[in-house]
């Protein structure tokens, strides 16, 4: 069972607090909305991953479990 | 060739019921039951566009439904180029609605919505009436509602939400609708002229023929009935011909792509031929693109289009679609600014899965494929040139008016 971020884009304002706390994973596009790496996220960045969903103001992120097949 | 139109010429107006049951017979009343089977087996995609299997999306709301489940018969059309799906609804409402009660008994729904574009006012009128020749029984489970206008409204799950809040915006997914949909029941969103063909197959059709419109440089535009092993350029012949030279057909809606007229010439347009080049059918628009016709022009129109249809909900889809047609427009307009050709692949290549709903995805992929099929126009434009010397036929709803 591995995790990967979702967000909710009707939510998502750009606030942009996810991509200061885990750059390895998202980056912003030109209008300050975050672009997700596809895939799960690797075990050594799950901590900064739970971090970013904290912070997101408007609860757009969350970390989803997936099922590996 | 014509089964989905067959009958009286479609200037002969709505068929009736006693016409309608004189040429196809009673519903055939076991034909639910094994019904989704044969739709799985006749590989019938559905035609509102995305081209999503037919039979499996009945069997996902069959294996949830619990005989709670809704139909809505997809009837919004907001296609500007299509108008297949208001003239099947006008001329053979009674082939849409056995679809709809074929699919209702077949996955188990006790609640039949028909959402008709609110200005397909034509439509609307022959589904009204028809519903008024079906048994007490049909009527009580079946209803109209105007779908607002708009490119989205007719989205899945734009439809349910407006169904149950009056709101024709997409939501966020999933739940999908086939998970929860109208009423928080599983809800088979289904396009009118799928529904169609599938109470042709339960009647032992093959799904063999679909629905296109023609439009652009040929001859007689609007809704024609095609054999999907037919290639592009008998279904040009069918349409009485090229009126003048084309460069490019945009194929399956402004959700579609525009494709080298060589590529595609020779092309049958069945669902699996065009996938396997990276087309696909779509809603069933043809638009013929000439020679003569600026193809970045012509995609900064549509381009605009889509931009004005956001829903607006989503960033990358309000700013993104934004900042691509004004830099769409710049370039049409011979007067780009330094990395505008540059600043717009970069982004067609940024929005898909980036919205509620595929908005973003749909503009961008046409984009993608005019910047590889009108590249050296692009270029010429990047330089403040073009060779093209008509401008591209009218605004897309004038478009679309030219075919009707």
């Amino acid at each position: 069972m591995r995790e990967q971020l979702q967000v909710d884009r009707i939510r998502c304002d750009g606030h942009a607090l996810c991509a200061e706390l885990l750059p390895e994973v998202i980056a912003l596009d030109d209008w300050g909305y975050p672009i997700v790496k596809a895939g799960t996220i690797a075990p050594a960045l799950l901590e900064h991953a739970r971090q970013a969903v904290a912070a997101c103001p408007v609860l757009a992120l969350t970390l989803a479990q997936r099922l590996e097949g | 060739m014509d089964r989905l139109l067959s009958g009286p010429p479609l200037t002969a107006g709505t068929e009736s019921y006693g016409a309608h049951q004189q040429r196809f017979g009673l519903l055939p009343a076991a034909a639910a039951r094994s019904l989704i089977g044969r739709l799985e087996a006749s590989n019938l995609a559905g035609r509102g566009g995305a081209g999503f299997p037919v039979g499996r999306k009945w069997r996902a709301v069959a294996e949830r439904a619990n005989r709670k489940g809704v139909v809505l018969a997809n009837g919004a059309e907001g296609e500007p180029l299509s108008l297949k799906d208001r003239t099947i609804m006008a001329a053979r409402p009674h082939l849409v609605i056995d679809g709809a009660v074929l699919a209702a008994d077949a996955v188990g729904a006790d609640d039949i919505i028909f959402y008709v574009g609110a200005e397909h006012q034509a439509a609307e009128a022959a589904m009204r009436y028809a519903l008024t020749e079906r048994s007490a029984d049909l009527r009580g489970r079946a209803r109209l509602i105007q779908a607002p206008r708009g490119y989205v409204a007719g989205e899945e799950s734009a439809a349910v939400h407006f169904v149950n809040a009056g709101d024709a915006r997409p939501t966020i997914t999933p739940p999908r609708p086939f998970e929860r949909g109208v009423g928080g029941r599983p809800t088979l969103v289904q396009n009118v002229e799928s529904l169609a063909a599938a109470a042709l197959v339960a009647r032992g059709d093959d799904a063999g023929t679909s629905l296109a419109t023609l439009s652009g440089a040929v001859r007689r535009t609007g809704v024609m009935e095609i054999g999907l092993d037919a290639t592009l350029a008998e279904v040009a012949a069918s349409g009485g011909g090229l009126v003048r030279p084309v460069q490019a057909v945009l194929l399956g809606g402004y959700f579609g792509g525009w494709v080298d007229i060589n590529d595609v010439w020779a092309l049958p347009l069945a669902p699996g031929s065009l996938r396997a080049r990276g087309h696909a059918f779509g809603c069933g628009v043809l638009y013929f693109l000439a020679e003569e016709t600026c193809g970045v022009e012509a995609t900064a129109r549509i381009i605009g289009y889509l931009a004005s249809q956001s829903a607006r909900q989503c960033g990358p889809c309000l700013f993104g679609l934004g900042a691509i047609d004004a830099a769409c427009r710049r370039l049409a307009a011979r007067s780009a600014q330094p990395d505008d050709l540059k600043r717009i692949a970069r982004w067609s290549g940024q929005l898909a899965g980036r919205g509620a709903c595929k908005h973003p995805d749909g503009a961008t992929g046409l984009l993608r494929s005019a910047l590889g099929v009108f590249a050296d126009d692009y270029a010429a434009h990047q330089r403040g040139f073009c060779v093209h010397r008509a401008p591209a036929v009218g605004r897309p709803v004038a478009m679309a008016e030219a075919v009707a």
